[in-house]
């Protein structure tokens, strides 16, 4: 099976709500939509699955032209952020109920219910009502009828997110197996960044209804094509500001460091935008992190084994995220290292150059 | 020694006199008379249960009573349904529907004896537009004076026209209380529209139908004015519905015993249908 969109887009009262998205999803592996609350993601997953209406552009499933076939008759699955199951009905007869309208036979129905209830571990619930069940119980229910169905594309849209942490971080880790080896299209919306590094696969940035880049998840990561993209596959939000590259060095203010020959060739003299991720903004000086920036630290923050400091530099905020608990003053001058080789940079339009 | 407030009662009061004046004095009257036989000046004489013997023997109540059950049974067989079609038809959103709510509301903002004549006008075979209209255009003898048959379908019309609204009405605040989730849920898993209505719709829509069953069954066991000010019970004694034999022999006859007794019993069979429907209705929920 592959999912392929050409050219979808979506208006409503002439407002554009999708800008033209092309994208060849292929089985086997998580295609993510990365991006925040209100770039498009869950209207994209509407339209590919026909629930929304599409002003232009095609949706191909596995070759054939799908547009303007019926959400009934796509043969896909879509889970939701909350928990959609029919109240009225047992976990067995939501797991099944996709399979007896298709006129499923009896004995394969119980068959396949039962499969999809032993990989989510639903076998004890099969005849209590949804409202019985704890919410991650409920979400395992809406993702066992997905399963069960054996669709040719399935869409998670944040299906984690109402979730509470524990949960989350255990469903998350059965989901890509969970779908591994049943040949449907899977696309997975979240807007953490941290999700898409996890679940691997390929992902889709989107911004502002537009998918500013897709590719395999570690790759765009490594390599974002614009200012856009490094911004929204970046937690904590990436570092940026405005930089002046003269010869073979790079200058911020007063500080300036020296670039590679190869970068140097590729940037004529003039204005950049840099960006650099947190962690690559460090308390202390290492062989990579050699450009001393001194500022001072407006908030701090401690989670789990990784410590963070927002502090000023330059007129602009900049953060910084390290290793190990790290003994941080507010509103002390502190001096951060910057590694010179993990910098991007990017033409004052946003294109990446660098 | 535990000191008792009684100041509750003092809060309590006002509800008791309500009720007292509200049912049970008015109930108690009719108590009264049905267990006697009255004359004038106030002259009473202690019959037991004679008049509930004697009105539960009799035929006339039997037949009104068929005619009552007979009349009930189709007014909830056509409004029911029809209302549930009319409120699955109407439009979710947009400008039309306040359009269509004020149009399904106006029927039931018209008093119960304008209906009436309103109808009875409107049937008329030499003036009236339905009567004139089928008589002399169509050449399809009806008069609702003459025939049974055109009586009854008379008054169920006119029920249908003045009450299905209030099925609609209940029936569509059901369905748009739905979220859009499960209508996308049901499509995603290919469902046709028969199965959204039963596995869908219809489980949600079961406590509001309860209630408009409910009204509907008293509302229509209970109806007196219009078919009265329509038909008067005839022709004959054809659609002479309970109620309106109930005030024959109260106001007309001047039984008061039977009439109290035969009102007595009258009143425990709509209780005792509704109380059955209620329960039956809404078994499955407790558990």
């Amino acid at each position: 099976m592959t999912l392929e969109i050409r050219n979808l887009s979506k208006q409503v009262k002439g407002v554009v709500h999708i800008k033209e998205t092309s994208l060849k999803l292929e089985p086997g592996q998580f295609n993510v939509l990365l991006g925040q609350t209100g770039a498009g993601k869950t209207s994209l997953i509407k339209m590919m699955a026909g629930l929304d209406p599409i002003a232009s552009g095609q949706v191909f499933l596995d070759g054939q032209d799908v547009t303007a076939l019926s959400t009934q008759k796509r043969n896909i699955s879509l889970v939701h952020q909350f928990f959609v199951n029919y109240p009225h009905m047992s976990v067995f007869d939501n797991i099944a109920s996709p399979l007896r309208v298709a006129g499923m036979a009896k004995s394969e129905i119980q068959g396949r219910v039962e499969e999809a209830a032993d990989i989510l571990q639903l076998r004890p619930m099969l005849h209590r009502r949804p409202h019985e069940l704890s919410g991650g119980q409920q979400q395992r229910t809406a993702l066992a009828r997905a399963i069960a169905k054996e669709s040719r594309a399935v869409f998670l849209d944040e299906p984690l997110a109402n979730l509470d942490y524990k949960l989350r971080e255990e469903l998350r880790d059965q989901l890509p197996d969970l779908f591994a080896g049943r040949g449907a299209v899977v696309v997975y919306a979240t807007s953490e960044p941290e999700e898409a590094l996890m679940l691997g696969g390929y992902t889709a940035l989107m911004d502002d209804g537009y998918v500013t880049q897709f590719g395999p998840t570690a790759e765009i990561y490594r390599a974002p094509k614009d200012v856009k993209s490094a911004q929204v596959f970046s937690d904590p939000p990436i570092n940026s500001a405005t930089v002046r590259k003269s010869g073979h060095s790079v200058y911020m203010g007063d500080v300036g460091w020296d670039i590679s020959p190869d970068v140097a060739k590729k940037m004529a003299d003039g204005d950049y935008i840099l960006a650099v991720r947190p962690n690559h903004i460090l308390p202390y000086r290492t062989e990579k992190a050699k450009v001393s920036l001194v500022g001072r630290i407006a908030v701090t923050e401690l989670s789990g084994s990784e410590s963070s400091a927002h502090f000023d530099f330059d007129d602009h905020s900049w953060v910084s995220l390290a290793h190990g608990t790290h003994p941080y003053e507010i509103g002390e001058d502190h001096t951060f290292y910057m590694e010179a080789d993990a910098c991007l940079y990017f033409t004052p339009d946003g294109n990446r150059i660098a | 020694m535990k000191t008792q407030n009684n100041r509750a009662w003092f809060f309590v009061l006002p509800v008791l006199l309500l009720v007292a004046f509200n049912a049970l004095i008015p109930m108690m009257t009719v108590v009264n008379y049905s267990v006697q036989e009255t004359f004038g000046d106030n002259l009473f004489f202690w019959e037991g249960l004679t008049w509930f013997e004697q009105i539960l023997r009799s035929e006339r109540f039997h037949a009104a009573l068929g005619r009552q059950f007979l009349f009930t049974g189709l007014i909830l067989a056509i409004e029911v349904p029809l209302g549930i079609i009319i409120a699955l038809s109407m439009p979710r959103k947009g400008f039309w529907v306040p359009v269509c709510l004020v149009t399904m509301a106006l029927p039931m903002l018209i008093p119960w004896n304008v209906v009436g004549a309103m109808w009875n006008i409107f049937t008329l075979p030499d003036i009236g537009l339905l009567g004139y209209f089928m008589n002399n255009t169509l050449g399809i003898e009806y008069n609702m004076t003459r025939s049974p048959l055109a009586a009854w379908i008379t008054i169920i019309t006119m029920d249908v026209w003045h009450w299905t609204s209030l099925v609609v009405l209940l029936t569509y605040a059901g369905l748009v209380s739905i979220p859009d989730a499960y209508y996308q849920a049901a499509k995603i898993d290919g469902a046709s529209s028969w199965s959204v209505f039963r596995y869908i719709q219809l489980p949600k829509l079961k406590q509001v139908l309860t209630i408009a069953i409910l009204l509907r069954f008293m509302d229509s066991f209970n109806i007196y004015t219009e078919p009265f000010v329509l038909t008067g019970g005839g022709p004959g004694n054809s659609t002479t519905l309970l109620s309106i034999d109930l005030v024959k022999i109260a106001l007309g006859q001047f039984d008061l015993g039977p009439a109290a007794a035969m009102s007595l019993i009258y009143f425990a069979i709509t209780l005792l249908v509704s109380w059955l429907f209620y329960t039956l209705m809404t078994k499955d929920d407790a558990k």
